[in-house]
């Protein structure tokens, strides 16, 4: 009899080539994205003269450089750096014959968006991308990582990659999100619970009643963050709800050969008395909207608490690190968090620009005005036309906010989208790390609805009261 | 790859814990090709002040640390975004061995593909080496093969994958070691393609 086998057990199985003694192990790649920044690799692979092994499965997404304001095609980028990036990943695709959604592409986005969205991610495959939000793919049962410039060449040449298997670790949360609060703040409180480096070493899988009421959406949302508390992957085991998202996606197969797959993939799931090497569990009842207020991901709290006192902290270096991090963000300690006030807000980013985000915050926002500016980017280009179908730009330009175009935009301004030193930004993304949106940028982190509510007040705020009669 | 089997050399501490990559190298310096060099622009922002200037303040910016090739530092060190750049950054300043509790995984993989020693040492260990180096050792020998960091007061041993080991102190290139395996890759296409005709994008 074979032992019980974990969903991540499973997806390692059906990839491995070549296993050696020592542990690392040659695994098979069904997915690869490569955006603007993977110029690095394809000069590696030139400079070898080697050819793209599986242009098939390698698709390109313009994504972290592009404008999402006056987009009018790449030669009229006015930023020349910005223009050289775009315009070298349109040169390496066309190449080596690979499928790029370019900026002009109606099914461009941010390529953890669109490799969902187009059914290209599917449950049982491994996709990489030089990009270390990959395993936000997880979300339909995919095992999915970032890779570095090196890795992507050796993927580009190749189709395959070297791993070394990493441990089971579970994260269950179990209960119910109340009202109003999200994927996002489930993440946020699971960071703050394991620590940045909670996960180092693991594959994570998501479990529990809260994470299977969770939409694909927010299961996306969910495994985006895995990456910020170290772990090398997140996914939740697929279900109904994973299947019937994907059925009749462009790139996904159809008629009896989907329900075929569908029956597959079901059976990824997890076997009974499978073994974790690590095991955490959260209550959903318990998680309040949570925001960060410090420079790390794991400095989360809920909203209702108050910026901790580095003097009530026993380990010096925790207690240097905090005040270092209330110093950056321009606070004070023992400040309430809902009284922080903001200076602008930023809604985007592969960990919140889909169509539920949208309508979460514009569930906030309709018939109210912002205090400060802000930016709305949706996450594909899709999105951006369904959001403009139901209604929603107009709530936001009404708001006082302004509608761009798709991209990565202001989670990381490489495309010059960024937030001025010294301001503070509520925004939607992933990371608060220092200079992140900018050199001297300071970053709170929160879900879309909690985003809206500090656009209306102008401070972070509790977005419950906000929702009243709302939902 | 060069190989890399020893290396004495001046370290520098770095007592921060979860540096992430975003600090080691800001993305706007991103879309430089790596021929015009990334060691300028190694912890770019945390060593220069609000005028832009360098303050000097920072460890590998006192003179005598200038010609470090050692690191140290906390737990969690390159974690964040998979930047490559960040490993770029280290090497082109002239660093080749990072030495830290953990290190993110990303980085793990980009340091290996380039060189560097990523050398996993106890918490406690860190920590004696970061005050040595504070209180003014300069010099430290860190021998591969031996998994070994002398110079201190007491040798410290440290952990390293032992593919990575191999790797490294062979010089691997793992292209060139993947190549070796083309059959096992050509028949693992040929049986996926029936056994898994669905992941095939229409
Ligand atoms: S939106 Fe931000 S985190 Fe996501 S891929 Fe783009 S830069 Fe990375």
């Amino acid at each position: 009899m074979i032992a019980p086998r974990t969903l991540f057990d499973k997806l390692w199985d059906a990839h491995v080539i070549v296993a050696q003694e020592h542990g690392d192990t040659l695994l098979w790649v069904d997915r690869h994205f490569v955006h603007e920044g993977s110029h690095h690799a394809f000069a590696k692979i030139g400079a070898r003269g080697m050819p793209v092994a599986r242009p098939d499965l390698t698709f390109g997404v313009a994504d972290h450089y592009v404008p999402t304001r006056g987009r009018a095609g790449t030669a009229a980028i006015p930023d020349a750096t910005v223009r050289g990036m775009v315009e070298k990943l349109e040169a390496n695709t066309k190449r080596h014959g690979v499928r790029l959604f370019g900026l002009d592409d109606p099914a461009q986005g941010i390529v953890h968006v669109v490799g969902p969205e187009r059914g290209l991610t599917l449950p049982g495959t491994l996709v990489v991308c030089g990009d270390s939000h990959t395993a936000t793919h997880g979300a339909l049962g995919a095992y999915s990582f970032g890779i570095g410039a090196s890795e992507v060449a050796h993927v580009l040449a190749t189709q395959t990659i070297w791993q070394r298997k990493p441990k089971n670790m579970r994260i269950r949360v179990d209960g119910r999100l109340a009202p109003g609060l999200t994927a996002k703040d489930m993440i946020l409180a699971v960071i703050a619970e394991i620590g940045t480096d909670g996960a180092v070493g693991h594959a994570v899988e998501y479990a529990g009643a809260a994470v299977r009421a969770l939409s694909i959406e927010g299961r996306l949302t969910l495994c985006n963050m895995s990456i910020e508390a170290g772990a090398r992957t997140g996914m939740v085991a697929p279900d109904e709800t994973t299947i019937a998202y994907l059925r009749g996606r462009p790139s996904v197969v159809s008629g009896a050969a989907f329900d075929r797959a569908a029956a597959e993939w079901l059976a990824l799931a997890g076997d009974d008395g499978a073994q974790f090497d690590k095991d955490v569990s959260l209550d959903a009842d318990k998680i309040a909207p949570t925001v960060t207020w410090g420079t790390s991901p794991e400095h989360a709290l809920p909203v209702t608490a108050a910026v901790p006192d580095p003097a009530g902290i026993a380990d010096v270096a925790k207690a240097a690190h905090v005040a270092d991090a209330i110093a950056y963000m321009g606070l004070k300690a023992g400040q309430a968090i809902s009284s922080i006030p903001i200076d602008r807000v930023f809604i985007g980013s592969c960990t919140n620009s889909r169509i539920e985000d949208l309508r979460a915050a514009a569930a906030v926002l309709a018939g109210r005005k912002a205090k400060v500016p802000g930016l709305v980017s949706p996450g594909s280009s899709q999105i951006k036309v369904q959001a403009e179908q139901e209604g929603l730009d107009r709530i936001f330009t009404a708001a006082g906010l302004e509608w761009a175009a798709s991209g990565c935009s202001m989670c990381v301004g490489m495309n010059g989208d960024l937030v001025a030193s010294g301001e503070r930004c509520a925004s939607t993304t992933n990371r608060n790390f220092k200079g992140r949106q900018g050199e001297g940028a300071r970053t709170h982190l929160m879900s879309p609805a909690m985003v809206a509510a500090a656009a209306v007040a102008g401070t972070i705020a509790d977005v419950r009261p906000m929702l009243e009669g709302r939902m | 790859m060069e190989p890399f089997k020893s290396l004495t050399a001046v370290a520098c501490p770095l007592p921060f814990a979860n540096i992430d990559t975003d600090q080691i190298v800001p993305a706007r310096f991103m879309s430089t090709p790596r021929s015009a060099g990334y060691g300028g622009f190694l912890f770019h922002d945390r060593r220069r002040g609000a005028d832009g200037q360098p303050t000097g303040a920072f460890p590998l910016d006192k003179p005598e640390r200038a010609s470090a090739k050692i690191i140290v530092a906390k737990r969690n060190f390159g974690c964040g975004s998979s930047r490559e750049a960040a490993v770029y950054a280290l090497m082109d300043f002239g660093i080749r061995c990072a030495i830290a509790p953990s290190f993110g995984e990303i980085f793990g993989g980009n340091s290996l593909s380039n060189g560097l020693l990523n050398a996993r040492v106890s918490e406690r260990d860190a920590d004696v080496l970061l005050a040595e180096l504070e209180a003014g050792l300069l010099d430290l020998r860190v021998d591969l093969d031996a998994q070994s960091i002398t110079g201190g007061k007491a040798p410290i041993p440290f952990e390293i994958d032992p593919a990575a080991k191999l790797r490294l102190i062979n010089g691997w290139d793992d292209v060139q070691m993947t190549l070796s395996f083309k059959d096992q890759i050509t028949a693992f296409q040929k049986r996926d393609a029936v056994e898994r005709p669905w992941v095939k994008p229409v």
